[in-house]
């Protein structure tokens, strides 16, 4: 197991000093001028000086090499200087950003998990039954329904019929659950039921796998009732790939959470990057592409390495 | 002698055993054995029928903005309503469809036809180049598609051949990835030996015995990202980096004016979004069903 957690800590380097240059390379070599921009050279008139005040202020006076050697030197000290809009260090706005997202990915997984696993469960074992077909057209229709308009709908609902409209304040759940609850049950709720739609899905083609095993059948033989062989045996050798795509979904959340954040309003990491990209506030957007691809490596090697725990296979290969 | 006559025989048996479909069998097979794929490829055609006959079938000219009728209600002069600016919205949402198909297919061939490309050579060249692009694909595949394609979108400004770009750039990786897979059990072929042996350069032995033989994945995959692109092309309009105004882009009709009338005319928030989820449900239960039906592997299933 040690070597593994070694190989796997060793090949994720080349992984983010890659991002860390594609980040790069679309920032600053796709055409256009990040400076001119800013600036909104693009739609009219523009002073000279200010554009090469603002070179000067990115660094886009200097060669490219330089320019590369000092995003990756704050690349690795977590730095990502300034944003342009607010002024204040990336990471600091950040930071004040993360706990509403972090709730609310937590507990759209969770509300996921909850609802998913067990209907999927149910659609494999009715097979072809009526139940299986609604399973499944509910969750090929869960995943053609687009994310903000869920959140569109629910607040339409909400004030049409109830008058009412979400807090905007973000309260943290110790603070008054209550207030944080009315805040965020919405935003779940469009949020979770598109990845309860993927789980579903897994769920159920991973159960169907396992059920055509020999040791099910086995279990069958026993007379075992079919609660213990569904739950004891089927259920828990399915369990490691719902597990991968619930952490890898977990770690793309943030995708999802951009378009949520905005229709509700919150203030959290997705709008922070939609923000960002109307003030053409570009320090911070690509930090925040960056950090999106290293959270990613890093839930995806937690998940690898849950993975190889409860598969010992998978440490050997 | 006795070798072709065993050949023939052999031909014939298996002719018997599975007749070659013709095109009209095989759409009616695929009809009788997957009845929502159908559905799907229903929806689909309807879409199409209806971008392509906007110009015919909509009731009005959908940019026009006409300030005596704002926030009608659905009536049988305008079926869906009108917006904020007296534009009928029914108009409106089938010229969007139009955007919705160009996006949508242009965005996942372009995607899966460079992703598939690089998939081949990725497998047939094998070492150094399989293990550079391996890792370069790795790294694509480490961003979420709609913050990758959202950053692409704003360098690149609002504009729909920017969206396709947008959208099309995150698909490669996932394209090449499937690709190279069924490539690589392609390469291992007795006729690829043989060309090879005859001295074949590589471009040919790509082109011509490799690319034929991974066309079905690769058909799977365009149909499988379709209604991502779609949803897609939704999302970043709908963050105001897609199609702009007045363009009737769905996700642009949801967009800001949307909620904001949300109490006065709800219908302006309600049609364009069943439109997006009925043409990707679409496209979803048809890239669902086709992928059964051609996978040889998932068929027996």
């Amino acid at each position: 197991m040690r070597t593994y957690i070694l190989k796997r800590l060793l090949l994720i380097v080349p992984t983010l000093l890659g991002a860390a240059t594609l980040v790069f390379v679309i920032m600053r070599v796709i055409p256009g001028d990040v400076a001119l921009l800013i600036l909104g050279g693009d739609q009219g008139q523009i002073d000279q000086k200010q554009l090469v005040a603002m070179r000067h202020q990115l660094g886009l006076d200097q060669p490219l090499v330089v320019q590369f050697g000092t995003w990756l030197w704050g690349v690795l000290r977590f730095d990502f200087g300034k944003s342009l809009w607010t002024g204040q260090p990336v990471v600091d706005e950040l930071l004040i950003r993360l706990p509403l997202s972090l709730e609310l990915a937590l507990l759209a997984t969770m509300v996921s998990v909850i609802i998913s696993i067990p209907l999927g469960m149910l659609a494999a074992v009715r097979q072809d039954t009526w139940v299986d077909y609604v399973i499944r057209i509910v969750s090929i229709g869960g995943l053609a329904i687009p994310g903000f308009w869920v959140g569109i709908l629910c607040i339409l609902l909400l004030v049409i019929f109830f008058g009412w409209g979400p807090p905007l304040e973000f309260t943290p759940p110790w603070i008054n659950p209550w207030l944080n609850f009315q805040m965020m049950v919405w935003p779940v709720v469009t949020v979770g039921y598109r990845y309860a739609a993927v789980t579903t899905r897994m769920t159920r083609s991973t159960m169907l796998e396992v059920l055509r095993e020999d040791y099910i059948r086995t279990a069958w033989a026993k007379g075992l009732a079919e609660r213990s062989v569904v739950i004891r045996h089927a259920l828990k050798n399915s369990m490691l790939p719902v597990i991968t795509l619930v952490g890898t979904e977990f770690a793309f959340l943030i995708g999802g959470l951009v378009v949520t954040e905005t229709v509700f309003t919150l203030n959290g990491v997705g709008r922070f990057v939609v923000d960002a990209v109307a003030h053409r506030d570009y320090p911070v957007v690509q930090a925040l592409i960056f950090l999106t691809a290293f959270s990613f490596v890093i839930v995806n090697l937690l998940v690898d390495l849950t993975y190889a725990w409860f598969d010992p296979r998978i440490r050997y290969r | 002698m006795a070798t072709t006559e065993t050949t023939l025989v052999h031909a014939r048996a298996s002719a018997g055993l599975a007749p070659r479909l013709t095109a009209a069998r095989a759409v009616l097979k695929f009809v009788r054995t997957k009845p929502l794929g159908a559905a799907g490829a229903m929806i689909i055609l309807g879409m199409l029928a209806v971008g392509a006959s906007a110009g015919v079938l909509a009731p009005y000219d959908p940019y026009h903005a006409d300030y005596g009728q704002q926030f009608s209600r659905p009536s049988i002069a305008h079926w869906f309503g009108t917006d904020e600016f007296g534009r009928d919205l029914m108009s409106r949402i089938m010229y969007g469809a139009r955007i919705a198909l160009f996006v949508g297919f242009t965005a996942s061939f372009v995607g899966c036809t460079i992703g598939g490309l690089l998939g081949v050579v990725s497998a047939y060249w094998g070492g150094r180049v399989d293990l550079f692009l391996e890792r370069l694909m790795d790294i694509l595949l480490a961003f979420p598609q709609l913050i990758l394609a959202l950053a692409i979108a704003s360098i690149l400004g609002p504009a729909v051949q920017n969206v396709v770009i947008a959208i099309s750039i995150p698909i490669i990786p996932r394209a090449a990835r499937v690709v190279r897979a069924t490539a690589l059990s392609v390469k291992e072929n007795v006729y690829v030996e043989a060309v090879q042996a005859l001295g074949a350069a590589r471009p040919r032995i790509i082109l011509r015995h490799i690319v034929p033989n991974v066309v079905a994945p690769y058909i799977i995959l365009v149909t499988a990202q379709l209604g991502g692109a779609i949803l897609a092309e939704a999302a970043l309009s709908y963050l105001g980096l897609g199609a702009a105004e007045p363009t009737p882009s769905w996700g642009l009709m949801l967009s800001g004016s949307a909620l904001s009338y949300a109490e006065k005319a709800p219908w302006i928030a309600v049609f364009p979004g069943i439109a997006i989820s009925l043409g990707v449900f679409g496209f979803n239960l048809f890239g669902d069903s086709l992928r059964d039906a051609l996978d040889p592997k998932l068929r027996s299933r």
